[in-house]
């Protein structure tokens, strides 16, 4: 019998580990010549989570891609991981997936039932994401890589940003924090059952629920929290809104074992690169370090982060565990100014919110 | 002195081999890994068992001192 394949054994980092660290793409990516159009609502100059075009006056096109390295041994877990993070971009900008199409590089000499159960994965997630999925590109390549293109549609006037959050906003954050530490320990065979579920769990759950539960509130400023960790993805909500955001590290939701992790070094190296990052912008006062490494931490197919008003904190939070979202849903801090000469990112154990 | 040389391994496996060495030498052990964040990790690891530790740059990496 064959032995069985291990997919996370061809990837150096795994699932959003693998991203390009955000000072080296900021270098190259400020190079690139500026594109203006006046129906491009987001483009790339805020590192926003997908593109988005209006078509009417009625409906903008969402366009985005996103593919990794395996994060998971199963073939067809990687391929629903991989496209749960993909569609996540569309959900994270308001929007509702309507086409996908597959991103697939895969060897030449492994089993091609293995890139089946992949395929299988990511076609199921589609599904359930109410898209269709109708085909895509493939090359040969040493090291498997799976995601999908998304094109979404969103009414112009409810498509969230990841900057314009204002002062007293609560930030929500949709589900529990420690992937890459928790994947970490999976991969050096340290992590228990319990939180080996758990991560798998996390990462398989679409923002969808989250996404329409939200559609009865104002959203100041929405990302998905992915591979900058938390950290990363406040810096930039900070930077472009210049807000100075307080974030309560102890009202933070960690997956089973994350901080225990943590503490033993399971650390990926992307978490050091996300903390140089965001060194410009944050105040860590007395918080644990080990804090400031699971905030820092690269999510994989995270969660969706809010900036809502403070009188309709409550009344979301009691929407999102009505619509009962499989995750852990928390309130990780508020924005305390929202003209601020300089932006910056506060941690502190405890922070009263609502 | 028992060595660890993980020099040119990816993550995790500095940390695995790393927490065995420190789990089993209750002596000093000396760690030799590539990356900064390898360093920052062997140190983790050595905290968190409660050992000190003293880290040196090497030419093609460092070295964690476990004691």
């Amino acid at each position: 019998m064959q032995e069985k394949i291990r997919l996370t054994q061809f990837a150096r980092h795994g699932g959003c580990a693998a991203k390009i660290g955000p000072d080296t793409l900021s270098r190259v990516l400020g190079r690139l010549p500026k594109f203006s159009d006046p129906d491009l609502i987001v483009g790339f100059e805020t590192s926003d989570d997908a593109a988005v075009y209006k078509i009417t006056d009625d409906v903008a096109v969402i366009q985005t891609l996103d593919f990794f390295t395996p994060v998971v041994d199963d073939p067809y877990t990687f391929g629903q991981v991989a496209a749960t993070n993909a569609l996540s971009d569309v959900y994270a900008m308001g929007g509702e997936p309507k086409i996908a199409l597959n991103i697939v590089c895969f060897p030449g000499d492994l089993d091609p039932d293995i890139l089946g159960e992949i395929l299988r994965g990511g076609a199921d997630k589609v599904r359930e994401a109410g898209a269709v999925l109708v085909g895509g590109h493939s090359i040969q390549d040493d090291v498997p890589k799976y995601g999908l293109s998304v094109a979404g549609i969103v009414h112009p006037d409810r498509v969230y940003k990841n900057f314009g959050c204002k002062k007293g906003d609560v930030l929500i954050l949709t589900k529990q924090l420690g992937s890459g530490i928790v994947n970490t320990a999976v991969k050096a065979q340290m992590a228990s059952a319990e939180a080996e579920q758990e991560v798998i769990r996390v990462m398989t759950t679409l923002n969808r629920k989250a996404k329409e539960a939200a559609a009865d509130f104002t959203v100041h400023a929405c990302t998905d929290v992915t591979g900058f960790g938390l950290l990363g993805h406040c810096s930039e909500m900070a930077d472009a809104s210049r807000a100075v955001i307080e974030i309560g590290v102890e009202g933070i939701a960690f997956m089973h074992g994350a901080k225990e992790y943590a503490e033993m070094g399971l650390i990926p190296g992307g978490a050091y690169r996300n903390q140089e990052h965001v060194s410009g912008l944050l105040d860590a006062g007395e918080v644990g370090e080990v804090y400031v490494d699971l905030l820092s931490d690269p999510q994989t197919s995270g969660g969706l982060l809010f900036a809502v008003p403070e009188n309709e904190a409550a009344d979301m939070l009691r929407a999102f565990a009505r619509a009962d979202l499989g995750t852990e849903v928390s309130v990780v801090g508020r924005v305390l100014d929202d003209s601020a000469d300089r932006p910056c990112i506060r941690l502190r154990d405890k922070v009263e919110v609502i | 002195m028992k060595e660890v040389d993980a020099r040119g391994l990816s993550c995790p496996e500095p940390m695995m081999l790393t927490e065995e060495a420190v789990k089993n030498e209750k002596g000093a052990i000396r760690v030799l890994v590539t990356e900064p964040h390898q360093r920052m990790n062997v140190e983790k690891c050595a905290r968190d068992h409660g050992r000190k530790y003293t880290s040196t740059e090497i030419e093609d990496g460092f070295a964690v001192v476990i004691e």
